[in-house]
């Protein structure tokens, strides 16, 4: 298995470990009984934003440690660069996960025309967030896999 | 993910070059090991410069590296 392979499915539990685990942390401080007022939505504002920075800063520590541990195990140096098929490989994933992510956004706002509670946008928002990510992760891995 | 349509004979070539590895290639062209070898199991076709490069590193014309289509690499 190559480097890009290796680092696509560290990158894909990686990312499946941190939002599972962020999620089991915040759940238990969610303001019970609040429907729809200024305390929940402070409560999603924040479960967003420090879930963004939580992930950049997990997946930078986690990238470091598996480049760490892919020089010892292999004796070989991770690739310095990106190349024309790293670059196209890197296309083709956004493309799937943004399309994931626009899929999301749009169902998160048809939550609040049919008059859903705020609740069920964020949640569909957030997780559509995190299926765009595993959707990047699993298309770079496909593509590494079978070509382009 | 089907075949890529334009074949090459990147492999025969580096073996009949004292047996240049996928690595010394790659650095020859600037690219990365991992293309070179998505490129021999024609996973991939290559940009025209790409290939352009690689033909130049063999000293070969361009359509002694590459072919398109059903054209299998024969030896």
């Amino acid at each position: 298995m190559t480097y890009q392979e290796k680092k696509s499915i560290v990158s894909l539990i990686s990312s499946l470990l941190i939002f599972a685990a962020y999620c089991l942390y915040r759940y238990p401080q969610y303001p019970e009984g609040a429907l729809d007022s200024k305390e929940m939505v402070h409560y999603w504002g924040s479960f967003v934003l420090v879930l963004t920075l939580v992930s950049i800063a997990a997946h930078i520590v986690i990238s470091i440690i598996f480049n760490i541990v892919f020089r010892m195990t292999t004796g070989e140096k991770e690739p310095a660069f990106a190349d024309e098929l790293d670059k196209r490989i890197d296309l083709l994933a956004f493309r799937n996960s943004f399309a994931v992510f626009v899929v999301g956004f749009l169902l998160a706002m048809g939550s609040l025309v049919i008059d859903r509670p705020l609740k069920v946008m964020f949640i569909v928002l957030i997780v559509s967030g995190f299926l765009s990510d595993v959707t990047g992760s699993l298309s770079r891995l496909y593509h590494y896999r079978r070509g382009v | 993910m089907g075949k890529a349509l334009v074949g090459n004979h990147i492999r025969k070539l580096r073996f009949n070059r004292n047996e240049m590895t996928q690595q010394q290639l790659a650095d020859k062209v600037g690219v990365t090991r991992q293309t070179i070898v998505a490129l021999e199991k024609g996973n991939y076709s290559p940009s025209l410069e790409l290939a352009f490069r690689i033909a130049l590193a063999f000293n070969l014309p361009l359509e002694e590296v590459f072919f398109y289509g059903e054209n299998s690499e024969e030896g």
